[in-house]
């Protein structure tokens, strides 16, 4: 309990960021918080959210990992579009689901493997060996769908995957949620966040201390391929076909900002998978927020560029010192007082 | 130590002659002053910006608003020869005036709030690229006669191929960008910021002017480079030229200069350039192959040369190392 408490503490700026573009939300549009129940699932604009948010959700888990060792990933998008497209073709050619979501998940693990490879083995710069993918990607991703948008209106069990409901929820909230929790689980209840934390403060004297840096770089950049193509899969079954240069364009960038407002140094060091898609979600409301107001959508960006910047102003190094400046300078006062008292 | 300098750009002339080689074997009439003059005018735009992202990624940064500030300054320019009946001269200037200052702004907040170039000029890539959604949606055309006649205006070489103005502009920014970084104390500042920002501060390099001066350059290239862009297209589109920042630096890491900043050339980034337009060049000549080649091989350049740099390294530090076990012994 005393641990969770602490954690919200830490997360209080990004939930109160949320809290504000939500009620900024409600103010613009009153139905904003209704949430009802059609047809066994539940509909709403917070469930649109949720729902909406997904692709990057998924990929700013992976996201926060890589970022954690002081890397970064820009492949991601181009992932998506290549896994995408993997997916599309293999169910149209007759695979059953689970073949298809198997194969479409090998290939993100191995892209992100190949990224793992560039940065753990030959020592490159996160944001150039993952450049390399970027570029490429969507050359590859076309090389599959052949150049057309590869379309599978009567695969319902894929589709599912990307517009389904399960016990009132939609499929892609479901999905992020469980891999969240997963993955949560997975570096918060073993040494492995701490490690992925000792690599991005110093490679250099973790690995001198025994941390297996490279076999967790690894890990983490192949963790990052797999969120990809499961964000991949969900942006395909969601269009109900792969889009080779549309899917996943410029999410790499949304998922890094998710990370970044949810609190993370691009630093590398401490990291929050929270904060991260709490962050996502700060994100997702902008977007049906704007959506929602009615203002033209040519406003997205410029309000998407002005609240990134108040939080990154906010959340900065110089920002942060004056702060701890004013508020050490009360002190002194406070603790005068205390002595004329 | 010398030669470990100049090796990754004498690799990438040896790759552009030896790939232009094996054009010409497959194509002779690609050996012409009409398809030289094609790989010049067509790749002007992108040429100009990343003589920008050059200095930029040299001080160790990176600019990915230019795409964005590209496309602004050609629909800025559009809407305001539609609307007003200023002479395009003026307006070329106030859109310089306007795209220096937003990266003179961008350097600013990267040097004072002390926040990643990374994520500084995404957040400038958005606006940029939200103002000139604002300012039109649709494609705007420009038909201002001087227009017509700046686009006219050409050399004819020997050959029956033109250097156009746009093509010899281009040119013109190589020159004095390689003349900026190699001769000029900016250029050394540059450089000095790339190899080791402390340093450099305790060396009294003035770190806060020469990154603002960096973004303002890298935002004024851009300007520019919108405005060659515009006189290429003869419009000016919201949408257009996106992507660019990545092709920029592609040509930027492939002419040899190193990511991490600090070691590389403008001339180098030239050549980045022209062998991106011959791969484009070879595909239009083949005409079966699919423009998504453009990018897959590019990407294979990428990890080629970054190979080749990793490579480059690794030798230096293990010759350093043998030669000082020498010295011990």
């Amino acid at each position: 309990m005393k641990r969770f408490l602490s954690a919200l503490r830490r997360l209080l700026p990004q939930l109160a960021a949320l809290g504000i573009i939500l009620l900024l939300n409600a103010m613009i549009s009153p139905g904003f918080f209704h949430v009802e129940m059609q047809n066994g699932r539940l509909y709403g604009s917070l469930i649109d959210v949720i729902n909406r948010g997904a692709p990057v959700a998924l990929l700013a888990i992976g996201m926060t990992l890589v970022i954690a060792t002081k890397g970064i990933d820009l492949s991601v998008g181009a992932v998506m579009a290549i896994t995408g497209a993997v997916a599309a073709s293999l169910i149209t050619q007759g695979y059953p689901l689970v073949a298809t979501l198997g194969g479409t998940l090998a290939v993100g693990l191995f892209c992100g493997l190949w990224n793992g490879a560039l940065v753990a083995l030959l020592d490159i710069q996160p944001i150039i060996a993952t450049l390399i993918l970027m570029v490429a990607g969507r050359g590859i991703a076309q090389l599959i769908t052949e150049g057309i948008i590869l379309t599978f209106n009567d695969k319902p069990d894929l589709i599912f995957v990307g517009s389904g409901a399960f016990l009132g929820l939609p499929m892609p909230f479901i999905i992020w949620f469980v891999m969240a929790i997963l993955m949560v689980t997975i570096v918060r209840r073993t040494a492995l966040g701490l490690l992925i934390e000792a690599i991005g403060v110093n490679r250099r004297a973790s690995t001198l201390s025994g941390v297996g840096s490279r076999s967790l770089l690894f890990a983490v950049y192949a963790t990052s391929g797999l969120c990809a193509a499961i964000a991949g899969i969900i942006a395909a079954a969601d269009i109900k076909g792969a889009d080779a240069n549309n899917a996943g364009l410029w999410l790499e960038l949304d998922a890094i900002l998710a990370v970044v407002i949810g609190g993370n140094s691009l630093l590398g060091g401490r990291f929050s998978i929270a904060g991260s898609l709490i962050g996502a979600m700060i994100m997702q409301s902008v977007n049906t927020g704007i959506l929602l107001s009615g203002f033209p959508p040519e406003f997205n960006l410029i309000i998407k560029a002005v609240i990134i910047l108040i939080i990154l102003v906010v959340q900065s190094p110089t920002s942060q010192s004056l702060w701890t400046f004013l508020r050490r300078d009360r002190h002194p006062t406070a603790k005068q007082e205390r002595a004329v008292r | 130590m010398t030669s470990s300098k100049y090796l990754p750009l004498i690799t990438t002339i040896a790759v552009f002659v030896l790939a232009y080689l094996i054009c010409i074997a497959q194509f002779p009439s690609m050996w012409s002053t009409r398809v030289i003059g094609n790989l010049l005018t067509d790749n002007a735009f992108l040429g100009i910006t990343a003589v920008g992202m050059t200095f930029v990624i040299l001080s160790g940064g990176i600019d990915l608003s230019v795409g964005s500030v590209i496309a602004f300054t050609g629909v800025f320019l559009a809407v305001l020869l539609q609307n007003t009946s200023i002479h395009p001269l003026f307006a070329f200037v106030l859109a310089l005036m306007i795209t220096t200052a937003f990266g003179a702004f961008m350097g600013a907040v990267i040097h004072y709030l002390e926040m990643p170039a990374f994520i500084v000029t995404l957040a400038g890539m958005f606006l940029a690229r939200g103002v000139s959604f604002l300012l039109s949606t649709q494609s705007v055309p420009i038909n201002h006669p001087f227009y017509a006649t700046l686009q006219h205006l050409y050399f004819k070489m020997p050959g029956g191929g033109r250097l156009t103005l746009i093509g010899i502009t281009m040119l013109v920014v190589f020159l004095v960008g390689s003349i900026v970084a190699q001769r000029t104390r900016f250029g050394a500042n540059v450089y000095a910021l790339g190899g080791n920002i402390q340093s450099a501060e305790l060396m009294g390099v003035p770190v806060g002017r020469t990154t603002i001066g960096i973004y303002a350059v890298s935002g004024f290239l851009a300007g520019l480079s919108g405005i060659v862009f515009s006189l290429y297209t003869s419009a000016g589109y919201s949408l257009s030229a996106s992507g660019v920042e990545l092709d920029a630096i592609a040509a930027v890491v492939i002419g040899g200069t190193l990511l991490s900043g600090g070691s590389g050339f403008i001339a180098g980034t030239l050549i980045g350039i022209f062998i991106q337009g011959l791969i484009q060049t070879y595909i239009v000549f083949d005409g079966t192959l699919s423009s998504w080649w453009t990018k897959i091989v590019i990407g294979l350049l990428l990890f080629g040369f970054i190979a080749l740099q990793r490579g480059i390294l690794w030798m230096s530090e293990h010759g350093s190392v043998s030669f000082r076990k020498k010295a011990a012994a």
